[in-house]
């Protein structure tokens, strides 16, 4: 291997927003016909690094050489002319327009200056047939499953004629026949001496069709392993690591009582099906699993923000299934959601209106309120959780922490029975985090029933009695605190 | 210094709270009238003040409608339609079918809000964008005003109807203003001071956290285009005690004069700011500008090139007074 030169190499890539910084000096080096696989947790930096080869982002420091040249692209355009190819994990592609159409956007087949069709089709249907797939090309995409979808997303990225190809989770969509349809796509291209980085948390496919895997652990190369063929076991244990020791608050003793209890839950879009648990007064509940697992949907359809298509929920036994969130608070059941900036707080709007926002009619008399009322009202939460902030100024002007508490107060005031807490510190620091796990570790001291939900490891075991694992929609397994550890969850993740 | 600032601004919100975030549009209109006094000498009169308010009075009650849709966010294109609509089944109620007023009018106005369900249903339900769904209903409405009489207009009110908006009671208010002035107030109160009108806010500014946090989204949504509707259909009855007619091509386009009025206001066409407190300055400002364009002798056509000229200024101040 050392005596073929890379097609590229990475030194010292490093990537900074703002003051947090992403990457920290990668190196990376990639030959021709070989597939390397970048493996990590999520947010390790593995998306981020393929951006910046594929020019989506630039780098804040740090060289790369393409086939022995400097190689610096300012955008995807000029990545893609030197030949490097990606297949985002998300879908992009364009509902309207003929599948044809997608594969060869932007670099339609022209025939004395006016597009040829039938090039374009011909060339798109011999693509997708390598991949088994046989769809006309002249139909539009608009109606296909997802698992199709992400084929024609392949068959783009196979007739670029790329000589670098990044997949990032090109199979989370597919079924068995169509991922094996795509491996011999990728044991072909090596043949030809194209170079594949491979991302995926599939861990038995990357021992299958990976020569080399890559880990990587907040933003840096954690370790190198010179052939696929690793025990699950090793690699896991590289991507979690140990990491700096964090301190988590002392857990409640929960009660016996159960409070909140799902049976059979599903959704209508198969997100996740057949869920069952069970969460007691004063216990905090985590749920884990890896991106696309479907946690963020269960909640959200616990909490009556999403569909639920079987199944129901009960309090204290009690059927409480919810249709709409108003059904769901009106049990005492709420979610302080993933996002808050789209969904959590209004941005232009007071402190204080956020909070009384979800507690008007509490606020109100007979009707009738005032901004001074929803002022006092506000006053008091704001200072019970420490919101640096005052009444009067804009959710948007607040640090992500304080805007986490300011979601957190509007809840809290209409004392709930059940909080669910969906990434209740992503994108917050370090200092604000211990004040939310203390705020977390209060409400379950007060008997309320807690779920958190969390991509990261170490939050979810710091701050949970109890540890259900999510995977691709199903519910893989419950730990109980003694038994869970980084290794046992993401074992049960990566099934 | 820094807190010094905040205290007064605070001070200035109390003491003005409806005005809140319309000082600039407020601004603009003393300024307005500043320079039309020294501009005419007939300008600063109560005659003339009282002028104005008079032919206000069918803006002034729809832009309230107005306001209340687009601090949701929506937008309802069909209200000059729907105030035709309203007139011509007044016209046909009362005159043609020889109902009494005191029936006529009020079954007017429901017709008019019922055109504001189906707008909201379509909204809500089919999730037909309201743009849209409004732009259908004007057309609707406007030929369902016309079939009534095949495009005829329609006298022969009692006399009182006219009267209204002519006598001015203690020689100051007719019956017209005082309507625009108790839906003013009515309007203001509750946009304030009400729980379903603290809630339009929340939807404006972000309709999924308003949702999440246990808002009834839809059912406000349907309210405030009946309402709106409802309004349209109110600024009908105004205009035809001020004709002492109605007639099916009376509105045209006073939708988005309406619109008008609500943005120079300071009311943001994407929602969750304003109210209206701002529309009610809008609408002064409107009234006031044509008002001293007239007495000016300023053509119409000019008037129209003004008065397109003032929503841009007032929309780029309001940006660049954001932005700093």
């Amino acid at each position: 291997m050392t005596n073929r030169s890379p097609i590229l190499s990475l030194r010292g890539i490093q990537k900074s927003y703002g003051p947090i910084k992403v990457l920290h000096g990668v190196d990376l080096d990639i030959h021709p016909g070989e597939v390397v696989a970048l493996l990590g947790e999520n947010g390790a930096g593995k998306s981020t690094l393929s951006n910046i080869i594929s020019g989506t982002v630039q780098p804040s420091a740090g060289e790369m050489t393409w086939l022995g040249k400097p190689y610096a692209p300012a955008n995807p355009r000029a990545a893609m002319d030197e030949g490097v190819g990606m297949i985002h994990q998300e879908l992009k592609l364009l509902p309207k327009l003929s599948i044809a159409e997608n594969v060869f956007v932007g670099r339609y087949p022209m025939k004395s200056g006016r597009l040829d069709r039938k090039t374009m089709e011909d060339k798109a249907r011999a693509g997708l047939q390598r991949l088994g797939l046989d769809v006309a090309p002249d139909r539009p995409v608009e109606g296909l499953s997802t698992g199709k979808q992400q084929l024609i997303e392949i068959a783009k990225a196979l007739t670029l004629n790329a000589r670098l190809l990044i997949l990032d989770e090109p199979t989370a969509a597919l079924g068995g026949e169509e991922t094996q349809a795509l491996f011999r796509q990728i044991e072909r291209l090596k043949s030809e001496g194209v170079g594949i980085i491979y991302i995926s948390h599939r861990l038995e496919e990357i021992r299958q069709i990976t020569d080399r895997i890559v880990v990587m652990r907040d933003g840096a190369k954690v370790q190198e392993f010179d052939r696929g063929d690793v025990p699950i076991r090793t690699i896991v244990e590289a991507m979690v690591g140990r990491s700096l020791e964090r301190m988590f608050p002392a857990l409640p003793v929960p009660t016996q009582e159960v409070a909140l209890e799902v049976r059979g839950l599903s959704s209508p879009s198969k997100a996740f099906r057949d869920i069952n648990f069970s969460v007691r007064k004063g216990e905090v509940f985590g749920i884990a699993g890896l991106m696309g697992a479907g946690r963020t949907e269960l909640v959200r359809a616990i909490t009556g923000a999403d569909p639920i298509s079987a199944g129901e929920v009960l309090l204290h036994g009690k059927p409480v299934t919810p249709r709409s969130p108003i059904d769901a608070i009106r049990n005492g059941i709420v979610l302080v959601p993933e996002d808050r900036k789209l969904q959590g707080v209004v941005l232009d709007h007071s402190i204080a209106e956020n909070i009384g926002y979800a507690n008007l009619g509490e606020i109100a008399r007979n009707g009738w309120l005032s901004t001074r009322r929803i002022r006092e009202f506000a006053e008091d939460y704001i200072r019970k959780f420490g919101v640096k902030g005052r009444g009067g100024q804009n959710a948007g002007e607040l640090s992500g922490g304080n805007q986490q508490k300011v979601v957190l107060a509007k809840w809290l005031a209409r004392k709930p029975q059940v909080v669910v807490l969906d990434e209740p510190t992503r994108g917050i620091d370090v200092g604000a985090r211990s004040s939310i796990y203390d705020l977390i570790m209060d409400l379950a001291r007060q008997g309320v029933a807690v779920i958190v939900v969390s991509s990261d490891l170490e939050e979810v075991l710091g701050v949970s009695s109890r540890i259900m694992v999510m995977a691709q929609g199903k519910q893989a397994g419950i730990l109980n605190r003694e038994d869970a550890n980084d290794v046992s969850v993401m074992e049960l993740a990566t099934i | 210094m820094v807190a010094d600032v905040k205290e007064r601004r605070g001070v200035a919100g109390i003491a003005l709270p409806s005005l809140r975030g319309a000082t600039g549009p407020l601004i603009g209109l003393i300024v307005l009238c500043l320079f039309l006094t020294f501009a005419t000498d007939k300008f600063l009169s109560v005659r003339n003040f009282l002028n104005v308010l008079d032919q206000i009075t069918v803006l002034g009650v729809m832009a309230v409608g107005m306001t209340m849709v687009i601090l949701i966010g929506g937008i309802d294109l069909a209200v000059g339609s729907v105030m035709a609509l309203a007139m011509m089944v007044l016209g046909y109620l009362n005159v043609v079918a020889g109902l009494p007023m005191g029936i006529a009018i009020p079954l007017a106005l429901f017709v008019a809000a019922l055109n504001g369900l189906v707008a909201g249903l379509l909204i809500t339900r089919f999730n037909v964008p309201a743009f849209i769904a409004t732009l259908a209903m004007m057309s609707i409405t406007r030929g369902l005003a016309n079939m009534i009489t095949d495009g005829q207009q329609i006298i022969g009110f009692p006399a009182w109807f006219n009267m209204m908006a002519i006598v001015r009671f203690g020689g100051f208010l007719t019956l017209t203003v005082a309507v625009m002035i108790v839906v003013f107030i009515v309007g203001l109160l509750y946009q304030r001071y009400r729980h379903g009108g603290r809630v339009l806010y929340a939807i404006g500014g972000n309709a999924e956290v308003a949702r999440l946090a246990g808002i009834n989204v839809q059912r406000a949504t349907v309210l405030v285009y009946v309402v709106c509707s409802f309004l349209a259909g109110l600024s009908g009855m105004v205009l035809a005690a001020r004709l002492d007619s109605v007639q099916p091509s009376s509105g045209v386009s006073y939708e988005l004069d309406a619109i008008a009025a609500v943005v120079i206001g300071g009311t943001s066409l994407s929602g969750g700011t304003g109210g209206i407190g701002g529309t009610i300055i809008g609408v002064l400002i409107i009234g006031v500008l044509r008002n001293g364009l007239n007495l000016l002798s300023v053509s119409p056509f000019m008037q129209q090139v003004i008065i397109g000229a003032v929503i841009v200024l007032a929309v780029t101040a309001e940006t660049y007074r954001k932005r700093k």
